[in-house]
């Protein structure tokens, strides 16, 4: 594949890279058969930079310029049934757009892979980083893989084709990433070698398609009351298998690259006491966060959720199990009348009946691409500090009142008037 | 349960009296050609066509313009409906030529 001049990789590389051209960079590795494909900011320098791969031969996909998202989802769809690797790209309302074809991607069982560079949701209009995009989409029933770095958007979009195509998988896959805060970042990402790629993701050979002549088959049939309740069984059965190919995926990946993946990442939860449950590039700062606090001698610890559907609930509820609170950060909001975020509310459900669980709280934070410091995580702690402190003497009410309390995190309160940060009087273990 | 790891074959059939584990996945009919068995027309509503073969020139323009080929050709002559398919939407009586008009849409039931 290839042969223009510096779009070869034939030895390991470590390349300064923004998180949009690492994820080119791995497509252009994948070779995908088919890529369609609309542009949105900040997906853009994605597909941007894979247009380019295609019109100078690099590669030798068939790329489709569509009208709009719902139409490029739509000619994926249509490729992918056809039998051939099929990717698109896509953010913030294009995603919105695809909304519909999404659950068609998946209710056929088609294994499309979808980077997508978060954004919120108009209005009003914003183009920054935020999960209510892919949150909103949660139930489509394709696999989400949420990216902290450029690294790991370069390395979750190479494992997703192999997920996505597992036999005992078979589903549409999207790998997320912070929009601007990774799309646009420039880090240090290595990159394997074309071979390397190649051989990790394999040849695509579907087990039935419509350009099969000789085996005709009918893709989107009418399924009413007596079918269509045995197709979703099966979709959730698929996603249950996908735990287990996901971690499999991640080990082989470890392997090859010496960057293990499983569906949650913990960082130093072995005595953590209050542990943060955060996914996305905020995973980063709160790593920072965490690593200060334990200078100062506080039992801070993380999960990251890497994998959030299919959801973790068995993994966060052995790393949660022991702790004293936790607080759980979602970038988008549920508007659920104080009850916090989706990542808040599934925790929950995944820690329910644990004997003598943590108290749990609730924080929405970063929307529209709101900078989120190390300072306010560090308040989420010491919120935490004070939780556990509190549910010494009165736990059953302080677990109840933690539970249902939406906490939002930077956003100007009164009296805040310029600065959303919020500093605590002491610092935790200075006390 | 499915066993873990391995797929629902779709070799299996999308029949509706089956369990999910053995229906084909994704409802896709692993067959072609299965629509001819089943029997669109019985929700036709309103009206059918009826052709009045003396009048018909067999220009086929029904046959090119009708979506669901439910017009039958015997060679290239129009010879009927297939009424299991038809879904009365009158496009073949739109299309026949004005001067011709072999085609009538008549209330369901009375065509006879
Ligand atoms: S009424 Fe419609 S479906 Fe029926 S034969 Fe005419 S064109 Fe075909
Ligand atoms: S369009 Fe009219 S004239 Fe032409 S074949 Fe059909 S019925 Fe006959």
């Amino acid at each position: 594949m290839g042969g223009v001049n510096g779009h070869v990789v034939t030895q390991r590389r470590r390349m300064t890279m923004t998180g949009a051209e690492a994820t080119a960079e791995a497509m252009r590795q994948i070779h995908p058969d088919v890529v369609a494909a609309y542009p949105i900011t900040p997906q853009t320098d994605i597909v941007m930079r894979f247009a380019r791969y295609v019109s100078d031969g690099v590669v030798q996909t068939e790329f489709v310029p569509v009208e709009s998202e719902h139409s490029a989802l739509s000619a994926v769809v249509g490729a992918s049934a056809a039998g051939a690797r099929a990717m698109t790209a896509t953010s913030g309302p294009g995603f919105a757009l695809m909304h519909e074809i999404l659950y068609v991607a998946s209710g056929y069982r088609l294994p499309i892979v979808m980077p997508v560079a978060n954004r919120a949701l108009s209005g009003p209009i914003n183009i920054h980083g935020d999960h209510s995009d892919t949150m909103g989409s949660r139930d489509a029933g394709w696999i989400q893989i949420f990216s902290e770095n450029a690294q790991e958007a370069y390395d979750n979009l190479i494992q997703a084709v192999r997920i996505a195509e597992d036999p005992s998988v078979r589903l549409p896959v999207q790998v997320t990433q912070d929009g601007f805060i990774i799309t646009h970042g420039m880090e240090i990402v290595e990159v394997l070698t074309d071979a390397e790629v190649q051989q990790f993701v394999g040849t695509y050979e579907p087990e039935r398609y419509l350009l099969d002549v000789e085996r005709p088959m009918t893709v989107g049939a009418l399924a009413l009351q007596n079918s269509y309740f045995e197709v979703k069984r099966q979709l959730a059965e698929a996603m249950v298998n996908a735990r287990r190919v996901i971690a499999d995926v991640g080990e082989a990946f470890g392997r090859l690259s010496g960057r293990y993946y499983g569906l949650t990442e913990p960082y130093r939860m072995n005595d953590a006491e209050l542990a943060v449950v955060v996914l996305g590039s905020t995973a980063g700062t709160a790593k920072v966060v965490v690593d200060e606090l334990r200078n100062r001698g506080v039992k801070a610890g993380l999960v990251k959720i890497r994998v959030f559907r299919p959801f973790p609930a068995q993994n966060l509820r052995d790393l949660l199990r022991g702790t004293r609170a936790v607080g759980v950060l979602d970038r988008s909001d549920s508007v659920s009348g104080g009850l916090g975020g989706p990542v808040f509310a599934e925790t929950k459900a995944a820690l329910y009946g644990l004997p003598d669980p943590p108290v749990m709280t609730g924080y929405v934070y970063g929307l529209g691409g709101r900078d989120t410091t190390p300072e306010m995580i560090e308040s989420v702690y010491e919120d935490l500090a004070e939780l556990a402190r509190r549910a010494r003497d009165n736990y059953a009410e302080v677990v109840a009142d933690a539970a249902l309390a939406g906490h939002y995190l930077g956003v100007r309160e009164p009296g805040q008037n310029g600065s959303p940060h919020r500093h605590g009087a002491a610092k935790l273990g200075e006390r | 349960m499915n066993a873990p790891g391995k797929a629902v074959s779709s070799e299996k059939q999308a029949s509706v009296t089956l369990p999910w584990t053995e229906m084909a996945e994704g409802g896709l009919v692993p067959r072609g050609g299965t629509a001819a068995s089943v029997k669109t027309g019985a929700w036709r509503t309103g009206k059918m066509p009826v052709i009045d073969l003396s009048r018909c020139i067999h220009c086929l323009r029904c046959w090119i313009w009708c979506p669901d080929s439910a017009v039958i050709l015997d060679g290239e002559k129009v010879t009927g409906f297939d009424y299991d398919h038809c879904k009365g939407c009158g496009i073949c009586e739109q299309v026949c030529p004005p001067k011709v008009h072999a085609i009538q849409m008549v209330p369901e039931g009375v065509e006879g």
